[in-house]
Formats: structure tokens, C-alpha cells, sequence
């Protein structure tokens, strides 16, 4: 029962890919980042080309401009295309969670889901649904309400060797266990000597919804970011939602991946066969050449609303969703920013110390020669989110102050 | 207007029984055996007896609502709902049938008489009766662990006080704790601890070499130099390292206990926490929730009287913490903590129902703490030395136990110094070595945060490289690159 790729560092990647049955598995990866991991299997480009040699320099050059077809593409089709003859099905995001969790918990016994009322009342936001009379009582655990407590079971049971989705009803409620994920998960691996592994997911919707109030409009990514040894994503699209589960499921490390409670609604067609994510992966939603748009989760597709008006309006922008909070991808956001040297992030966090506010430090660190202007952020101000319906809206950014931002930008 | 009737637990139960009839009286007998005051009828024996059939255990099942779930990882038959019929002596309230009663009486906030300790050695060290027999291999092996943990802590405290090592933390008085209960339970056990049992790790192998360079943060430390002293951990004896943070070891007890009851192993979970621990939140979670869940995991209670400064009458105004098992649905039991065979008989008893039976167990073993919480405090600030020094001699675990070996024949004044001499000569080279051993390197800083080094980290080393490189003499000259 001990756990799989205890004490192989560098191989672990190798060592998962190994046991898997190659010609089914269509994976992403990348050893940029991540430099002391090694692929061996073919990498199915964004474009749907496979590259046999994904090691390779070149590789790194060529992927910068790759377009996520699918993800946009799709999306804007999904209303007019629901024919048969398409490859892939069509599916809500929520569904396309559970699609990958339940891949995964038949790949992988020791996969195993806990939360409150997610066994037989399928999880507040159905992402669970029919799990529990599938794979049973145990696997599927409904837990009383202690956020801290079950936090901290799943990290006890991850460290003897299970692979456990603690799932929070809403981010917020993390809050409550801040001490297991900060000074328990976050550390363990570390100050153990490297002897114990925590391959937990933390998963939860957050975000500002449709009048939820102060403590259930949480945007917990701000608050989490700093925790040295987690690793936190973020989805928006029932592609990258499944991809990004099945990658957190399958990754050695912590990871944290916040859901939208606004879009779990979202349809779109995805792959038939199977494929994850990479974790420390953006995703180029839309390529230009005027402005650097960056964005996650819910906000995205208002900067792609944005996008709509700005390119009657005549400008060109690169929309770029980072998918991955922690580490940020400087790899592909760089790369845009010397293209386009403007940028703008749009954010659901609030102003100070959010996610904007520490990718500004990090693009401002990193790029600033190339930059002919100052990044601009727009994100929450710096309030409980309000309960009343207009109050609500303007406290998130909306496509008006996007296009408007972009203007005076491109000045 | 309120009527306040001080009741015994015995009285109560005599109420009840009396509204519940023969069925009642059958049932609450027969499952709540903590509230039997006659612990003779408790003898390890008659319990493996009567638990290890589980269809006795399913027949004598309180009248409380239960499912049987969290049985396995296999789709489950849900169970039939229980019938409607109501009387007028009870109703069935979500949770479970409860009589009425036309009298208004509150539970008292404490018991006449407290939970009594389970205790089979006298103060003399001589058998009074019941307990486990114990081998002499055992018996001696346990003696000298615990000999050993006292001597390591002298030799230890003495070493940070003279600036050797920076922090340190006893365990004395606590001895038999430690060592009996390890005895008790077999390597697959997993141990979850708090800080406050290393002789868990010396039982089960754990060298003094090794306990030296974790507190030296050496080369040769197992975590690798990222912890304090005494944050001691070793995976190959399923020992989790230890955390600084109270209580928080608490749930992931509950996760191992519920890892271990996925695989069916023939193990249970353990975790170890003090009276002051028992005050945190992650205490009460825990044990709810390994109740719910039919975690078979032992919560092990050192009430040693002191959370640093705060005394237990500070701490909590119940009595003491195994009563708070009975709240959460988790069958306990109080021990003496000085007594070695009393903890170790209780430990074997309670492993055998946590596995068999797949629950928890709460034990709480009264003692004291004899030493200061830390080499951080100086506990005759807050508590007079003679109550201290009453403890370290006259209440001595270590020589209580010896007291009971030296009267079988196995053991003697000469096995004493000789074993006394061989661990504090191995201890003090162990120091030598390694306060002599090299320190982590720099690299170690920034592995295993994640899996694999990201490039963040990377760069980071990078700069932290470089910066040593152009201002040399602000970095000690010892520290390995």
C-alpha cells in the first residue's frame, strides 16, 4: 500500500506513463517547466498534430503558437453544431468533472472522494453524482461537517497511500482548514525528508455567483497562493476541466483546483478519448497581436465578450487563459508579452493580494523591457461581495471595462 | 422551575432501563460496558471473547439508529427503513428511538464519582491482579527502552543547555507510555504522533544515531535538516514525522485508520495527544468523525496535568478525557499512565477491538510530566518543586517496572549500570559524530517542496547561489554548497 512513486524524483513521470496503456492515453506534457522529468510517450499538440520527440528544443519553440482550437472554437459552435457526425460528445462542465474523476477511480483503486454530502446526494453541485452507488460507501465518503477535520483525514490517508479528492461544498469553507493545507499539506512532504507524498486534490467551487452573499463569494486563490509545496489550477471549460482533474488526480503533489460556481453549466464537446492536462500549463484562447489579455475561470469569457467588441472596434487582442495560479506559465505568458508588449489582466480577486496583483510583480520582474506600458489589472475592489443583484455585478469586472481598459491601452 | 437533581451514570441508566423494559436493559448492558463500574468483568480476555463474533456484537446493537455502512468499496444494498410504529413510551426521532419522560432532570455537569484508572502494579511494583502476561523477553526489552528513552533525554537536555543543539523535549515521566504501548502494537500499526513519544521510534528500531542527527539537523538527518529537534520521523517504521501544530495529527489518524480499513489490513491506526491538545478543535473532529466512519484507530491520551503552564483545571471541567468518548460514540477507557502492564494490556485489548470490530478506541493514560515542557520553559514557575520532585521519584514508571522484573529474576543491579553506562557512552559518541557530521546542503532547501524541482525554485536557488558567491563572509564557511 505504500505509495507508488515513492522515491523516484526524477522518474515519476516516467514511471506513471509506464503503467499506463500507451496507445489509449493521449497526454499533453511538457518537460519545461517541470525540468527534471522526462517524457516518453507521444504529446498530442493543442492542434491535435502529435509530436513523437516532445523533448526536444524545437518542440519548446513551436508551442508558442499553438491555438487551443477545441476549447473556443467549440464553444462558440456548440449551439448551432449538435450533429452526430462531429467526433467527441457534448457535456455540461460539471459532468465533464465527473467524467474524469470517475475515469480515474476506475484506473486507480486508491482513488477515493470525500466531502460533505457527496456520497448519496451526488455533491451540491451534482459533480459526484452516482459515484457513490458505483464505487460504494468507502470510496465515496460522505463526512460530517469539519472542513479541517476531513482536510486533515484525506492528507492522513494520502500519506499511507491513497490518492483522496477532498472536496469543499464552497471554496470558502476551506478557509476552515487553512492549518491542515497550509502548515500540514503544504509541508509534510518537505519537512518528512521527502519519506511521505501527499497526493491530495482540494476541490470546491468559488467565485463570485448569482447573489450567494460575502462568505459563499470566497476567492480562496488569493489567500492560498503563497503556501510554499501546493500546486493550485484553475479550470473554465469542460475540456480543460476533465484534462485538469485527471492531471491533479494523477500529479505526486498537492494540488488546489477552483471551480467557478457560474460555470458548471457550461456545455461543449470534448474528446472521446482520453486525455489530461497539463497542471502547469496556460491555455492561448484566442492569438493577437495588440494586447496580452490575461485571464482564468469565470472572467474569461467576459474578456472573450470583451474580445467580441474590440475586434469590430478593430483591435487585435491575445487572450490567454493561465489555467495554472501556482506556478504561473511565464513560459507562454512571456512570450506574449513580447509579442504584443501590453498587458492587461483581468481578474475575480480582490485588489490587494490577489492573483493579479502577483502576476503583475512576476511579469513586471521578468519582462519589463518589454513592456511599453504599465500592466494594468482589473480586478474586484477590495469588499465583501455584496448580496443585492446590481451591487453584486459592479463588483465584478465587466466587458465594458475590459474594452475600455484595452483603449487606453492602445493608445 | 428548573429542577437540578445531581445523578449518578448509575441512577440514570436504572431510570431508563425501568421506562425500556427487558429489551432496553438488554441492549444498553450490553454495549456501553464503560459504564460498568466493575472493571474485572473488562479482562482482555472475556472481550476478544465476546467481540470477536461479530454476528454477538450486530444482535446486542443499542437501540440507536444505525447503518452499517462504510463497509467496503462495493456498491451496497441500502438497509430497510425502520418501522413507524410509535408508542407512547417513545418516539422515533430523526437519529434513533428515545423514551419520554414526564420528569424534568438535567444531567449533572460531572459524575459522583470520577471514571476510575485501570491499574495492575502497585506503587511497590508488585501484581495486584488481571493484566496480559507478559514474557520476559518483553518485559526486559520494555524496561530497557524505557531506561534507555530516560537516559537519552538527560543526555539530550544537557546537550541543548550546553548550546549543542537548540531545542529539546523530554519525555520524562512519561516513559511507559511510550514504551508499552509501542510493545503493544506490531510494526504495520501506524503511528501518528504529537511530539511527546520517541520511545515509540526507539521500540521500534529507531537508532540513537539517528535520533542524534535529526536534533543535530546533520547530513544524516532523515529530514533531511528542514525540522527542529525532536521532529523526529521514519516512514520504514510507519511513523509519521512529527508536526509542531497540536491536534492536527489528530485527523490524519482518522485518514491513515480509513486508508488502512480500505485495504482490509490487519492494522489499526495510533495517535498520541495531551490533555491540552484534547481542547482543540481538530480533537473533537476527529473523533467524531473516526466514530462515523468506523475508523479502527486508537487515540491515545496523555494526560500528564500540564499544557505548558495551564493545569488541567484550566484546561477543560470535565473529567479528565475519557469521558468525552462516550459523547462521540467511541468506547474508552482510563489507565493508569505510570503502570507499564496496565498500558500495555490496555493497548493490546483496544487494537484487538479497533481491528476486529473496525472502531476507535480512546485511552486515556493518567501521569505526569515531570520535566518541563521544553528546554524553552521552566516549569518551577508555575508549579512547586516538591509535587515535581514527589513525581520523578516516588511515582517513577521506570522504577515501578523495574520493581516487578528484579521480583521475577530477570533483572538485576548489574544488568542496570551495565545497561545505564553502554547507553550513555553510545549516546554521547552519537552526539560526537554528529555535531561533527556536515550540515544539509543547499540544494536540499529547495527538493521535495514539490515532487520535482520546479523552475521557480530552480531560479531562486540560482540567485541564492550567486549571492553566496559575491558576499562569501556573510555565509558561514561550514555550509556545504
Amino acid at each position: 500500500m505504500a505509495t507508488i512513486f515513492q522515491g523516484l524524483r526524477g522518474g515519476a513521470a516516467v514511471a506513471l506513463t509506464n503503467s499506463i496503456d500507451s496507445k489509449k492515453l493521449l497526454s499533453r506534457s511538457t518537460s519545461r517547466s517541470l525540468s527534471e522529468r522526462k517524457v516518453s510517450f507521444p504529446v498530442v499538440r493543442s492542434d491535435g498534430s502529435v509530436n513523437l520527440n516532445p523533448g526536444g528544443s524545437n518542440a519548446r519553440a513551436r508551442r508558442v503558437d499553438q491555438l487551443i482550437t477545441n476549447a473556443v472554437a467549440t464553444k462558440a459552435d456548440s449551439s448551432a453544431a449538435s450533429s452526430t457526425s462531429k467526433p467527441g460528445h457534448e457535456l455540461l462542465l460539471f459532468e465533464a468533472l465527473r467524467e474524469g474523476l470517475e475515469e480515474e477511480m476506475d484506473r486507480d483503486p486508491h482513488v477515493c472522494v470525500m466531502g460533505e454530502d457527496v456520497g448519496h446526494y451526488g455533491g451540491s453541485y451534482k459533480v459526484t453524482r452516482g459515484l457513490a452507488d458505483k464505487y460504494g460507501d468507502l470510496r465515496v465518503l460522505d463526512t460530517p461537517i469539519a472542513e479541517n477535520s476531513f482536510t486533515g483525514m484525506g492528507i492522513g490517508a494520502a500519506m499511507t497511500g491513497l490518492r483522496p479528492i477532498i472536496e469543499g461544498m464552497n471554496m470558502g469553507f476551506l478557509l476552515l482548514a487553512f492549518n491542515q493545507i497550509s502548515n500540514n499539506c503544504g509541508m509534510l512532504h518537505y519537512t518528512s525528508g521527502g519519506q511521505f507524498t501527499i497526493p491530495v486534490v482540494i476541490r470546491g467551487p468559488g467565485g463570485v455567483g448569482r447573489q450567494l452573499g460575502a462568505e459563499h463569494s470566497q476567492r480562496l486563490e488569493s489567500y492560498f497562493q503563497s503556501i510554499p509545496g501546493i500546486q493550485m489550477v484553475a479550470c473554465s471549460t469542460p475540456y480543460n476541466a476533465k484534462g485538469l482533474m485527471k492531471a491533479a488526480i494523477r500529479s505526486e503533489n498537492p494540488v488546489i483546483l477552483f471551480e467557478h460556481v457560474l460555470l458548471y453549466n457550461l456545455k461543449e464537446r470534448i474528446p472521446d478519448e482520453e486525455y489530461i492536462c497539463n497542471l502547469e500549463e496556460a491555455e492561448m484562447v484566442r492569438p493577437g497581436e495588440h494586447v496580452t489579455i490575461l485571464t482564468y475561470s469565470r472572467m474569461r469569457y467576459h474578456v472573450m465578450q470583451a474580445a467580441k467588441t474590440l475586434v469590430n472596434k478593430g483591435y487585435d487582442p491575445e487572450v490567454i487563459d493561465i489555467r495554472s495560479l501556482k506556478p504561473f506559465d511565464l513560459h507562454m505568458i512571456g512570450n506574449s508579452v513580447k509579442k504584443t508588449h501590453r498587458v492587461l489582466i483581468v481578474e475575480e480577486c480582490m485588489r490587494t493580494g490577489g492573483i493579479g496583483a502577483s502576476l503583475t510583480a512576476a511579469i513586471t520582474e521578468n519582462f519589463h523591457d518589454y513592456l511599453d506600458a504599465p500592466i494594468v489589472c482589473l480586478s474586484s475592489q477590495d469588499v465583501p461581495t455584496p448580496y443585492a443583484g446590481t451591487l453584486e455585478e459592479w463588483t465584478v469586472v465587466q466587458p465594458a471595462q475590459i474594452v475600455t481598459a484595452v483603449e487606453q491601452l492602445c493608445q | 422551575m428548573a429542577v437540578c437533581v445531581r445523578q449518578s451514570r448509575k441512577s440514570i441508566i436504572n431510570h431508563v432501563k425501568a421506562k425500556m423494559g427487558l429489551l432496553g436493559l438488554t441492549c444498553l448492558s450490553s454495549s456501553m460496558p464503560s459504564l460498568n463500574n466493575d472493571h474485572r468483568t473488562l479482562s482482555a480476555a472475556s472481550l476478544a471473547k465476546d467481540f470477536r463474533n461479530q454476528n454477538s456484537v450486530l444482535e446486542n446493537k443499542p437501540t440507536l439508529y444505525r447503518t452499517r455502512r462504510f463497509d467496503s468499496t462495493k456498491p451496497h444494498q441500502r438497509s430497510g427503513v425502520q418501522s413507524n410504529v410509535a408508542s407512547s413510551q417513545f418516539l422515533d426521532f430523526p437519529g434513533g428511538k428515545v423514551a419520554f419522560t414526564s420528569e424534568m432532570r438535567f444531567i449533572s455537569e460531572s459524575p459522583k464519582e470520577r471514571i476510575p484508572c485501570y491499574r495492575v502494579l502497585d506503587d511497590d511494583g508488585q501484581l495486584i491482579e488481571g493484566g496480559i502476561n507478559v514474557g520476559k523477553e518483553i518485559a526486559v526489552k520494555m524496561y530497557s527502552d524505557m531506561a534507555t528513552l530516560q537516559t537519552m533525554d538527560t543526555i539530550f537536555y544537557d546537550a541543548q543547555r550546553q548550546g549543542r543543539i537548540s531545542f529539546y523535549l523530554t519525555t520524562i515521566g512519561e516513559e511507559a507510555i511510550n514504551i508499552a504501548s509501542a510493545a503493544a502494537l506490531t510494526i504495520d500499526d501506524f503511528v501518528v504522533p504529537q511530539y511527546r513519544e520517541p520511545g515509540v521510534l526507539l521500540w521500534r528500531g529507531f537508532t540513537l544515531e539517528q535520533f542524534a542527527n535529526q536534533c543535530f539537523s546533520n547530513r544524516g538527518d532523515d529530514c533531511r535538516g528542514r525540522q527542529m529537534p525532536i521532529h523526529y520521523g521514519s516512514k520504514k517504521l510507519n511513523y509519521l514525522t512529527v508536526a509542531s501544530t497540536i491536534a492536527s495529527q489528530l485527523p490524519h489518524a482518522v485518514g491513515v485508520a480509513y486508508s488502512l480499513k480500505m485495504d482490509g489490513k490487519d492494522a489499526c491506526a495510533v495517535t498520541y495527544f495531551g490533555d491540552g491538545g484534547s481542547s482543540e478543535g481538530d480533537f473533537h473532529a476527529a473523533l467524531n468523525f473516526a466514530a462515523v466512519t468506523e475508523a479502527p484507530v486508537l487515540f491515545i491520551c496523555r494526560n500528564n496535568g500540564w499544557a505548558i503552564s495551564t493545569p488541567t483545571s484550566d484546561q477543560f471541567r470535565s473529567d479528565g478525557i475519557v469521558v468525552r468518548g462516550e459523547a462521540y460514540g467511541v468506547r474508552s477507557i482510563r489507565v493508569d499512565g505510570n503502570d507499564t502492564l496496565a498500558l500495555y494490556s490496555a493497548v493490546r485489548a483496544a487494537r484487538e477491538m479497533a481491528i476486529c470490530e473496525q472502531r476507535p478506541i480512546l485511552i486515556e493514560a493518567m501521569t505526569y510530566r515531570v520535566g518541563h515542557h521544553s528546554t524553552s520553559d521552566d516549569s518551577t514557575k508555575y508549579r512547586p518543586v516538591d509535587e515535581i520532585e514527589l513525581w520523578r521519584s516516588a511515582r517513577d514508571p521506570i522504577t515501578r517496572f523495574r520493581k516487578w522484573i528484579e521480583s521475577n529474576g530477570w533483572w538485576s543491579s548489574e544488568a542496570e549500570s551495565e545497561l545505564r553506562s553502554n547507553v550513555r557512552k553510545q549516546l554521547l559518541d552519537a552526539i560526537q559524530v554528529a555535531e561533527r557530521t556536515e550540515k544539509p546542503p543547499l540544494v536540499d532547501m529547495f527538493t521535495d517542496v514539490y515532487d520535482a524541482v520546479p523552475s521557480n525554485l530552480s531560479e531562486q536557488e540560482k540567485w541564492l547561489r550567486e549571492t553566496i558567491k559575491i558576499h562569501p563572509k556573510d555565509y558561514p564557511s561550514d555550509f556545504p554548497l
